[in-house]
């Protein structure tokens, strides 16, 4: 095909959203446009005084190709649905939240939280941008929860609804750590100041009732922390303790009340003035990488199970009445009404209509299904034209796809894989208590006086936190560094996972292949535009996906007769298209004798008996996807499970080279069977995949990153979310993760260091509390720039 | 030496006010959305419309009326 070549910066980009803009113009004053719904938007802003909006920010909107069903949302006028979505409400005002996902910009912010010149009865709109909900306060008496979500949807700002939404709390927003963080912070710095007093005592500077005041003041300061704050780490032991875990917060906690009882007796017996400034900093250090390591992000969501992409109604019909009928209400029986674009909620039986059904979201099959009435749909997939009607036959708790979900294998949590910090730190421990023991009989044996003081501060001077601190920050960081290139990782204990893996299984459509349009292209004796047209035409009449593709390739004549049309399922079609008889079709329908095997799906050509050649639809690979596959087989194991069927397998065989598995037509649950048995052979698996069709897989892997066109898209639950266009940064990206166990382990060496120079005063029971002052936040601030420079440079492009 | 206990206290008053200050601010969810109030204080409130639908200049500020005769 000719393909028309457009010399930059000539096309036409609509005023709205910044899309190229057809051939024909659509105009409004000197803007153009890409299509109506755009300059309807346009319009109705301009009304409204509203054009601010596209000043703001050059092309803020979206695409209106796609026109919206005009009674989308009549559901909402149904009391019940209303009831679970409005989180207050009294007799004047209703306050609801919506998700909005195409909210991206300042343009967005400002257009919603004007909503009011729109709709009168819009009280006030506060957008939360790092979340993208709109909380809307609207009057009830003057405007209504659908008339609101249909004003969004005019101006390309359409709530998305799903049945997530229903009934559920959403979960709070944890701050817990923030607030022990802040008081072990003003504690920490206030006992810091206090104690300088005691540092400089032995020049001189002592006052005696000062430093007395000074003692109590810092004891009553370090109450908070030990009380409050840390209760992080004695909840974490105590919880591993319980479960027979050694883990890393155990040692640490030992630490703490071992400073905490020494530091105390000390200030009652007069003494000394104990370590409370040592203790509170441990614990301030170690809660900031805590919450830099549990830094969450806010904007995606690592937790979607089916609810999230099914709609929260659906169309019920009730003696020839369209009932809006929310989707746990829907009973066996039921005829359910499926528009034009929309998801298939129940498993049922097709009654009326066309249905075009693409599955890709269940199966991961690349071409749309043609079923007639009669048939069984399953729910999941998506009517692709024309409305449809259907019995169903299930519940929607019953059926196929969400009884993947209630798999055993997928409810029970899987034990996680103790991260070598806790091996560490348990040698580390068993050291510290050797050395404790050691000086104790030495000390027992010379000068029993010295036991305690020196077998305390054996303790707290070898407490493991700059193993735990090295090992937050680093963490913390290198899940920057990842999100910075677009990779987002669920938390911490993804990274050492990501860094063990030894087999990567990747899904076939939307993984590899973009979700982009497949490419067609024709080989055999060439075609005289006539002849082109007549094929075109007569692909016309058929609505197989193929066809489509077909005319989309050759165009049409429409005011060519088409006579004795005939369609053959799962063979082809053939006809009078004019002068020539045509069939398109495989090799066996069109009694073609030379077949060939390509790398995507064969339709041969036949003009009046006679073979003239034949199309091939393939399927784009993402750039780059090839080199990265004869990258990868290097260093890993690789599988291919694909919904798809194995046209392709000849192709795919030879990039993932001999040794890769590659499995066709796999249905979501034979894709979590087989990652199952790789990890009954001792793999660690990492599993890629996009749709729901992989979401079991994604979950049983030992680490599943779901792969997204943009951040605003849904993934199925995993543990990272990955954007498409980074798919070739993969190797860089577990190269990083193996980078991070290597810097930890550095740093742990150094702060090593730092504990045999405190050991050495400890195991002589002469440890100052400048010393300790001194060597403490040393160490911390150097082990945290140190992570920080290293991952840095590790991680550097 | 009484006068540092005196700022002594002060100091530490000052010290709790602020993180009284840093809690509620924590709680208020100030640290959520670092986007919106950063953008939304730039946004530019117009005057409200001083020509009527009819499109005549109107110098009445008190005037409801959309449709004037100048």
């Amino acid at each position: 095909m000719a393909i028309i070549s457009v010399a930059p910066g000539t096309q036409l980009r609509c005023a709205h959203c910044g899309e190229d803009c057809p051939d024909h113009k659509i105009l409004l004053g000197d803007k153009p446009f890409c299509c109506e719904g755009c300059k309807l938007v346009y319009e109705l802003l301009n009304e409204n005084d509203l054009c601010d909006y596209y000043t703001l920010n050059s092309n803020p909107g979206q695409s209106q190709r796609l026109p919206v069903r005009k009674d989308k949302f009549a559901f909402l006028d149904d009391q019940n649905i209303r009831q679970q979505l409005i989180h207050f409400h009294d007799d004047t005002q209703t306050h609801v939240t919506f998700y909005i996902p195409h909210i991206h910009c300042s343009s967005c912010l400002w257009l919603l939280e004007n909503l009011h010149r729109l709709d009168s009865g819009v009280q006030r709109v506060t957008v939360n941008f790092a979340k993208k909900e709109a909380l809307i306060i609207f009057r009830q008496q003057e405007t209504s929860l659908r008339h609101i979500a249909e004003t969004l949807t005019s101006i390309g700002y359409e709530p998305y609804i799903s049945l997530k939404d229903l009934g559920r709390e959403k979960p709070r927003i944890q701050r817990d750590l923030i607030y022990r963080l802040g008081v072990a912070g003003f504690c920490f710095a206030n006992i810091m100041l206090l104690s300088f007093p005691e540092y400089f005592s032995q020049y001189g500077y002592a006052d005696v009732k000062m430093n007395h005041v000074f003692r109590w003041l810092n004891l009553t300061l370090s109450l908070p922390v030990f009380f409050y704050s840390a209760q992080v780490f004695f909840r974490s032991a105590w919880g591993g303790l319980k479960s027979g875990f050694l883990n890393i917060d155990l040692p640490i906690v030992l630490a703490i009340i071992v400073t905490f009882v020494r530091s105390l007796t000390d200030v009652f017996t007069d003494t000394g003035a104990g370590y409370f400034d040592s203790m509170t900093g441990i614990v301030f250090f170690m809660l900031i990488g805590r919450v830099l390591q549990d830094k969450t992000y806010q904007g995606l969501s690592f937790d979607r199970d089916y609810t999230a992409y099914f709609p929260i109604a659906v169309s019920v019909l009730k003696n020839g009445q369209e009932v809006p009928t929310a989707l746990p209400d829907i009973r066996i029986n039921d005829t359910l009404l499926i528009h034009h674009q929309e998801l298939i909620p129940a498993d049922g039986i097709l009654v009326k209509g066309n249905a075009i059904i693409d599955y890709s979201f269940v199966t991961g099959e690349a071409v749309p299904v043609h079923k007639t009435a009669g048939e069984i749909v399953y729910a999941g997939g998506k009517q692709l034209e024309g409305n449809i009607e259907i019995l169903s036959i299930k519940e929607v708790a019953q059926s196929y796809l969400t009884s993947l979900w209630n798999r055993q294998e997928l409810r029970t949590p899987q034990e996680e894989q103790p991260s070598f910090i806790h091996l560490l730190s348990r040698y580390f421990t068993w050291v510290v208590l050797a050395i404790a023991i050691i000086t104790a009989t030495y000390w027992w044996a010379h000068d029993p006086a010295r036991i305690w003081p020196a077998v305390t501060a054996v303790l707290i001077i070898a407490c493991p936190c700059a193993l735990l601190l090295a090992s937050t920050f680093t963490n913390g960081h290198i899940l920057r560094i990842l999100s910075r290139r677009r990779l987002y990782l669920r938390n911490a204990a993804a990274i050492e996972r990501l860094a063990d893996i030894d087999h990567i299984v990747f899904d076939k459509t939307g993984t590899l292949t973009g979700k982009a349009a497949a490419s067609i292209s024709y080989h055999g004796m060439p075609l005289t535009m006539e002849k082109l047209r007549a094929i075109g035409s007569l692909a016309a009449q058929s609505t197989h996906p193929l066809s489509k593709m077909i005319v989309a390739f050759c165009g049409k004549d429409d005011n060519l007769p088409i006579r004795n049309f005939r369609s053959v399922q799962a063979s082809g079609i053939s006809g009078w298209a004019q002068y020539y008889f045509i069939q398109l079709g495989n090799a066996a329908f069109t009694e073609t004798t030379k077949t060939i095997s390509t790398d995507g799906s064969t339709v041969y050509i036949s003009i009046d008996g006679r073979q003239t050649g034949y199309f091939i639809v393939r399927h784009h690979y993402r750039e780059g996807v090839v080199a990265l596959l004869e990258h990868l087989q290097k260093k890993y194991a690789l599988s291919l499970l694909s919904g798809d069927n194995d046209a392709e397998s000849n192709y795919l065989q030879k990039v993932m080279g001999p040794a890769a598995t590659l499995r066709f037509t796999q249905q979501p649950a034979d894709k979590l069977g087989y990652i199952l048995s790789l990890q009954k052979q001792g793999q660690r698996v990492l599993m890629i995949g996009d749709g729901l069709n992989d979401a079991g897989a994604l979950k049983q892997s030992d680490i599943g990153i779901s792969l997204t066109e943009n951040s605003n898209n849904f993934t199925p639950a995993s543990d990272g979310i990955l954007e498409a266009d980074q798919l070739t940064q993969l190797p860089r990206f577990i190269r990083t993760c193996k980078n991070n166990k290597r810097i930890i382990v550095i740093t742990f060496i150094i702060s090593l260091l730092y504990n045999f120079i405190g050991l050495f005063f400890a195991v002589q029971g002469i440890l100052s509390p400048l010393t300790a002052a001194i060597l403490m936040p040393a160490s911390s601030i150097s082990i945290v720039l140190l992570t920080y420079g290293l991952s840095e440079w590790m991680g550097r492009p | 030496m009484s006068v540092i206990m005196i700022l002594l206290g002060a100091s530490l008053l000052v010290a709790i006010f602020f993180l009284a200050a840093f809690i509620w601010s924590v709680k208020n969810g100030q640290f959520e959305d670092d986007f919106s109030p950063a953008h939304r204080i730039l946004f530019e409130v117009k005057p409200a419309e001083t020509t009527c639908k009819s499109g005549h200049a109107c110098t009445n500020k008190n005037c409801k009326s959309r449709i004037c005769k100048p």
